[in-house]
């Protein structure tokens, strides 16, 4: 019987991090411990739990570590929920990975980077971030923009603070929507900071967020100068199969599955606005 | 080219079902359908059957794996099995070209096992349309309904049916049959060959051309405003998708059953509401954009991944059963302009 890609792996919940209020990032590994398979960053994967669903996901840890894969899950729907509910031991089926990643390895090499990212939008870049992390002397400067409704709903934060500031060549901003007792950093929307911080042009811009982040942060990319060419994103439709066959997360003649998540504007500009 | 007279069928049903479950399409209360065939059981005089036959290689529900769970624990079980052997009798063109488009879809990296599988046990026996009627547009799609593909395409006539094998799974079902059939020249069959070209020149939709619409058309036809008034009655039943042999759109759901948990794929409808909705909103909120997505992937969408290959094979089931009557005809008409009409 040939493979299916339908039928998942098991996999096993070993450490479940309330990362905000709405947010826990899960780590899973393969009953013997290990990583279940190899991804690229941008890739995502289906996660199920039996009787409850299945639903895509990004891997938010990046392909170099070679120990387990890490998903930073929101909690608003079915599945969401019960795995918020869930305790580690628990174990879940996992298939992937699916999709096409950033294009790390020849676009973004030698260049100097901007992620912008809000809420948990993060996730699917923190695999992408940490990657150029890990091989810091592939690219040139990182600027990272990031912001969230409050500091509490800040994605990673102490991996932001810790980590990703304290290298050298990485720029971290972040802001929050509102004021708030104890937080003496930004405060403002991304779109608004992303101008004020006013970057060069001379750049691959990476965003990923609510819907209306990213149309705000475009524009104002747009304002700054940069290309369309020069801005990637990564997309998120219902999904099914994962590969392109089931039929519903197409926007035009392209499956978000299988020819995206990861587009670039002047890509998506080709494509119909049912996004 | 064989033939066999009609009295003598029976008799070869009776022997391609010794090896191998046939189905042939056999007249009920609701129309036509394909139903397994067993001794007594009468081969349908209907120009098609309700439901297309996708359901062959596409059934509407099949289970996928199954869970056990207990505690933390769960266990995937993979109970895919080998498919038995089997025979599709009277596959009119329509729905064999159908088959083609969706192999296009469940046959491309990675294949898809479960579809796989029937394909490869299942024998296609077509039947050329002696009467095609006035919701046939197969020809639309460049599908001859005198000479349909298949394994086997078969012709019939008062007193004959005419068989001629196209593959080797077609030898191999002529040669079990071989004691009750003979060798005939085609006369009768290009006979009945003009008589059904005759007819189709002759069909109200013959004259629907796919000119207007293939790959790389989404930016002239997405933004049209022709869409609000096409899809303005449109009640979303999606009986248009569940009759239609091309449409392939499919939901994966669990079943708790008393044992476990049942993954199963069912066939679903771009026409529903909840087809593209997540936690966060819908991409296809209106029945507008859902109609809109329905025609446009079997018109462009599909086309511009597969050479130009449409998604549809003028069967004209949607024609017959949509409640308000509107199809795949009028939007073609309605989008394409005056020139096709």
């Amino acid at each position: 019987m040939i493979n299916e890609t339908l039928i998942p792996k098991l996999g096993v919940i070993t450490e479940i991090r309330q990362d905000t209020p709405d947010i826990k990032t899960f780590r899973v590994v393969s009953p013997e411990g290990k990583k279940l398979f190899e991804h690229r960053p941008g890739q995502c994967a289906m996660l199920s739990i039996p009787g409850i669903g299945e639903a895509m996901f990004s891997i938010t840890s990046s392909p170099t570590n070679t120990e387990y894969m890490e998903f930073s899950i929101k909690k608003c729907g079915c599945v969401t929920t019960w795995l918020h509910a869930a305790e580690p031991g628990q174990n879940v089926t996992v298939r992937g990975p699916y999709g096409n990643p950033f294009p790390v390895d020849d676009v973004f090499a030698g260049k100097d980077l901007l992620f912008v990212a809000g809420g948990v939008g993060l996730a699917p870049l923190r695999s992408v971030i940490n990657y150029c992390r890990h091989y810091r002397d592939r690219y040139g400067k990182i600027d990272i923009v990031y912001g969230s409704r409050s500091k509490d709903d800040l994605l990673d934060y102490q991996e932001i603070i810790n980590e990703w500031a304290t290298d050298s060549g990485v720029n971290v901003h972040l802001t929050i929507d509102r004021e708030q007792e104890g937080w003496d950093g930004h405060v403002g929307f991304v779109p608004n900071y992303v101008k004020e911080l006013g970057f060069d042009t001379n750049k691959i811009a990476v965003l990923c967020g609510p819907p209306i982040m990213i149309k705000f942060t475009l524009e104002g990319l747009r304002s700054l100068g940069f290309e369309k060419t020069q801005v990637y994103t990564t997309l998120e439709l219902r999904m099914k199969c994962g590969v392109g066959k089931c039929g519903r997360c197409n926007v035009g003649s392209k499956y978000v599955c299988k020819d995206g998540p990861v587009f670039r504007f002047d890509e998506l500009d080709e494509l119909p606005n049912e996004y | 080219m064989r033939k066999i007279s009609l009295s003598n069928l029976d008799k070869a049903f009776a022997l391609i079902a010794e090896n191998a479950k046939l189905y042939i399409p056999v007249d009920g209360k609701g129309g036509a359908s394909f139903k397994l065939w067993q001794e007594g059981v009468k081969m349908s005089d209907a120009l098609n059957t309700v439901r297309s036959a996708k359901d062959f290689f596409f059934p509407q529900m099949e289970t996928l794996m199954e869970f056990k769970t207990e505690g933390k624990n769960i266990e995937i079980i993979d109970n895919r099995q080998e498919k038995e052997d089997f025979v599709v009798f009277g596959v009119r063109a329509c729905d064999v070209k159908s088959f083609e488009i969706l192999d296009r879809v469940f046959l491309s990296e990675p294949v898809d096992s479960y579809y796989a599988s029937r394909r490869e046990k299942g024998v296609i026996v077509s039947l050329a349309c002696g009467r095609p009627s006035e919701t046939c547009f197969c020809k639309t799609f460049g599908i001859d309904a005198a000479n349909p593909a298949g394994d086997i395409t078969a012709w019939k006539t008062e007193t004959d049916l005419y068989l001629l094998a196209n593959t080797e799974k077609g030898e191999k079902l002529l040669s079990a049959i071989s004691s009750i059939t003979e060798d005939c020249d085609g006369k009768a069959v290009e006979e009945q060959k003009k008589q059904i070209s005759a007819i189709m020149e002759k069909l109200p939709l013959s004259n629907v051309t796919t000119e207007k619409f293939g790959a790389g058309k989404t930016k002239e036809y997405f933004d049209s405003p022709a869409w609000d008034e096409l899809s303005s009655h449109c009640l979303g039943c999606g009986t248009c998708t569940f009759v239609c042999p091309t449409c392939q759109c499919y939901d994966i759901k669990d079943f708790k059953t008393n044992e476990g948990v049942q993954r199963f794929r069912c066939w679903d409808s771009c026409m529903y509401s909840d087809f593209t909705l997540m936690a966060h909103g819908n991409s296809r909120a209106s029945q507008k954009e859902r109609f809109r997505q329905r025609f446009m992937h079997k018109l462009v969408y599909y086309p511009d991944n597969n050479d130009g290959m449409f998604s549809c094979v003028g069967c004209g089931r949607c024609l017959t059963k949509c409640p308000i009557s509107m199809n795949i005809v009028k939007v073609m008409k309605t989008l394409g302009g005056k020139e096709n009409d």
